[in-house]
């Protein structure tokens, strides 16, 4: 019997450079907190500490909104192409700098090399160059009259695609000419830090772009600041809740961009072998650590047998393991709390009746892991189809007709992406039409350009990131009050 | 090899019974043919590319890379189909097969040498019973375009200067065309002059441009008896590209699930270097399953990759890269 095992192969730890602690990021400096209690970061996939890391007091946000404030006042009068050409350079050292953004990545958030090398770092890059391109033509970005920036932004950014998610934040905020304090996940602040470097390597002037560290409390602080004028906020509904309560009756913008439970619809005409990648792209891309996962897949009941058992095949080829190793396919659960909550979710998903499956895996004995896993028998009512449970676990259900399909893809409080597999061109038109989701693919799954706008409906936030409608979350416009 | 894979020989009316059986049809008809095909799923261009793209990413290294050079070095059909072919230059192939590389003993031979009809003797006279099987291609290769009974003649040719494997073409007019139940029975028909010998079916995939025609006809192949599916004669660009090779192996995988019986898959033409060759591999592995990674079930149609494949072997053996004056090489390019 042949066998194909493949040796492991190491991405290098060696090109990044972890500092035992780190300050906080204000006025273009590390600054030590004044008050905060530091906080370890840890490898999730290891257990291991990666850095201690400063936990921002309230003093600390208030010394860095009051540099942001500062900062605005040049910032905000730089002519765009001026600020483009910053942005243009940031972009170019995240490219000059792309292994070690994706090792570093990799270690701290749990997720596999060839992710963070081929899609988090490319991507959060082309954010930089998309938007450094916008600095110098909001006038004719169909914005409005006049547009202009809100002023100081706070930002705070989940722990699922850390450097991401920050370039989504701080790309268009600084292109239309905001100055920016952001607060990475407590989970995963080390690629944030590593991009304060990259802003003091291009020169960015001090102020504009400030990164203050810390847990709940520190985003909070930060939201609810009287110096901040628009709040942007990517992670779970129920803190988005909080912080639009938060800001209710202020003058304060806001752009959320919360929790989602998402339906990947595969009908009986669709390329199915296609179709089954897009279902693993859907869900067990990032460990299922994302919120537009295509978590509940909806299959039509004449297919449903084939596309379980392609599946099902499929699933078996994944590799669980080490996040460094570029062969790799599932890292690490990012936080033991994440795996708590995966844990109670697929319990409870057990006790309600829905049959759970798993490949045959090993996992590795320290860390956090889970593997793979595939609930059919799901019905609406079950919970782990109506919540999200952030993780690699796959909800099966099944339709009958498109109108079934649409209503049950509908029938959850969220409204952030979906997926269509057909190879009928009007159908996909039609669902896409029906679909109460801010993002529907047509035969691919989580796809993510910075052109693209990207947002939800109903419980899954408000306001859209990147292309035009991004950046018109971040100026404001008509007649000067 | 071992004889427990040797080709059951069939008759026409088993295959066209269990055509029949597949198709849950009385009669075999174009229309039941294609009715059949055209209810395969699609293939999304899109998909398959990116799906083959990511294969293409896994990192081959060490042990596991020293494993795959080795085996892809014994799935190559060492191929020579020039028309300035000599039975000296076909000899030569022949004995670099037995001798991949004089200065390593323990290096792999290549599964078969594939050469023209007129050939065989050439090469079975240097192979004999060496296990490296000798290949022909047939069906006036590489058009296909000639009358019925000179393909056949062709074929029984081959098979009684002692072939062992028969690689005909199929008829992509007719299959453009939609007129499949032709391209089946001319595979059924070359079956049958095949006796013992393994039949490939080259599709050229290259003349078939979608990944819907590449699926379609790899299951007409399958049904009508084939027992490898081969991408392309190597005349026709593109040749073996990844994608393409992909989707035959999804259809070879699913052809099991169906029949139970396994079909080979031979990517041919344009496949040169070792990195190549072991995203091949690879997508065997990951797509097809382990069942496939030997050459009763995969082969390489090449010439130059052993070339290649040899360099990196010993670059693995010594540490060191040697250059191509240490490969010994008797079937350069004439050009």
């Amino acid at each position: 019997m042949p066998t194909f095992e493949y040796a492991p192969a190491p991405e290098s730890r060696s090109v990044v450079d972890i500092k035992s602690s780190y300050g906080l990021f204000i006025d273009g400096e590390f600054a030590d907190s004044r008050g905060g209690t530091p906080f370890k970061t840890i490898s999730p996939s290891t257990e291991e500490v990666l850095a201690e890391v400063s936990e921002a007091s309230t003093d600390d946000v208030d010394r860095a909104v009051a540099a942001a404030r500062t900062a605005y006042r040049s910032w905000s009068r730089l002519s765009g192409a001026d600020r483009g050409k910053y942005l243009f350079r940031i972009a170019r050292i995240m490219q000059e700098r792309a292994r070690e953004f994706a090792v570093l990545e990799s270690l701290d958030n749990g997720k596999p090399i060839k992710e963070s090398r081929d899609v988090d770092v490319p991507i959060a890059a082309a954010h930089f160059f998309y938007h450094a391109g916008w600095a110098d033509k909001l006038a004719y970005a169909s914005l409005g009259d006049n547009p202009r920036p809100h002023g100081v932004v706070g930002q705070v950014i989940p722990w699922n695609f850390p450097l991401l998610m920050l370039a989504w934040k701080i790309a268009p905020a600084l292109a239309t000419g905001n100055t920016v304090v952001l607060k990475p996940a407590e989970t995963t602040p080390l690629t944030a830090l590593l991009f304060a470097e990259v802003c003091q390597q291009a020169d960015l002037p001090p102020g504009v772009v400030n990164i203050i560290t810390g847990a709940g409390a520190t985003g909070q602080a930060l939201v609810a600041h009287e110096g901040v004028d628009k709040v942007a906020f990517t992670g779970s509904t129920a803190v988005g809740k909080a912080i639009a309560r938060t800001i209710a009756g202020t003058r304060k913008k806001a752009t959320l961009e919360l929790g989602g439970k998402a339906a990947n619809i595969v009908f009986d005409d669709a390329p199915l072998d296609q179709a089954v990648e897009g279902i693993v792209t859907g869900i067990f891309f990032n460990q299922g650590h994302v919120c537009c996962a295509g978590s509940r897949l909806l299959v039509q009941e004449t297919v449903a047998e084939e596309v379980e058992a392609k599946l099902k095949a499929r699933l078996a080829t994944l590799r669980v393991g080490d996040p460094l190793d570029k062969n790799t396919d599932i890292g690490a659960i990012n936080s033991r709390e994440q795996l708590d909550r995966i844990n109670t979710l697929v319990k409870v998903g057990e006790e309600e009746g829905a049959v759970r499956w798993s490949p045959e895996c090993e996992l590795p004995a320290n860390g956090f892991w889970f593997r793979p896993t595939v609930f059919t028998g799901v019905s609406q009512t079950h919970r782990i189809a109506q919540e999200e449970i952030f993780g690699p676990v796959l909800s099966v259900l099944t339709f009958r007709t498109p109108g079934e399909a649409v209503a049950k893809a509908n029938n959850t409080p969220y409204g952030l992406s979906a997926g269509i597999w057909t190879e009928k061109g009007s159908r996909i038109l039609w669902m896409a039409d029906q679909l109460k989701a801010g993002v529907v693919w047509a035969n691919t799954f989580n796809k993510f350009d910075p052109a693209s706008p990207f947002g939800g409906y109903k419980e899954s936030g408000y306001g859209r990131e990147g292309g035009r409608h991004g950046l018109s979350a971040y100026v404001t416009t008509g007649a000067t009050k | 090899m071992s004889t427990d894979t040797d080709v059951p020989v069939t008759t026409p009316a088993d295959v066209t019974d269990r055509a029949r059986e597949i198709l849950g049809v009385s009669r075999l008809t174009n229309r039941a043919l294609t009715s059949w095909l055209h209810g395969l799923p699609g293939v999304d261009q899109v998909g398959a590319e990116a799906r083959a793209a990511s294969l293409g990413t896994r990192s081959i290294k060490t042990t596991s890379k020293a494993w795959a050079i080795d085996t892809a070095i014994s799935m190559i059909d060492l191929t020579t189909l020039e028309g300035a072919d000599t039975p000296g230059r076909v000899r030569g192939l022949a004995t670099r097969a037995l001798t991949p590389d004089p200065s390593d003993l323990t290096t792999p031979r290549p599964a078969a040498v594939c050469v023209y009809g007129d050939m065989v003797g050439h090469a079975k006279d240097v192979l004999g019973d060496s296990g490296v099987k000798v290949a022909a291609v047939a069906t006036a290769f590489p058009s296909g375009r000639a009358s019925m009974p000179v393909k056949l003649a062709d074929t029984a040719d081959a098979v009684s200067a002692g072939a062992d494997e028969i690689d005909m073409v199929i008829d992509r007019g007719a299959f453009l065309s939609g007129d499949y139940l032709t391209v089946f029975d001319q595979i059924v028909a070359v079956k049958e002059a095949c006796g013992g010998a393994r039949l490939k079916v080259i599709m050229e995939t290259g003349e078939l441009v979608t990944y819907d025609n590449v699926r379609r006809a790899s299951y007409l192949s399958m049904l009508a008896g084939g027992d490898f599916i081969k991408t392309s004669t190597g005349k026709v660009q593109p040749a073996a590209t990844l994608p393409v090779t992909l989707v035959m192996l999804q259809a070879v995988r699913d052809w099991r699930t169906l029949t139970g019986q396994m079909v080979g898959v031979k990517p041919a033409g344009g496949i040169r270097t070792s990195k190549d060759a072991i995203k091949f591999l690879v997508t065997v592995h990951e797509v097809a399953g382990e069942d496939w990674l030997t050459n009763e079930w995969f082969r390489f149609g090449a010439s130059s990759l052993l070339n290649d494949l040899l360099l990196q072997r010993q670059k693995m053996t010594t540490g060191a890269y040697s250059g191509s004056d240490y490969i010994a090489d008797d079937s350069p390019s004439l050009y």
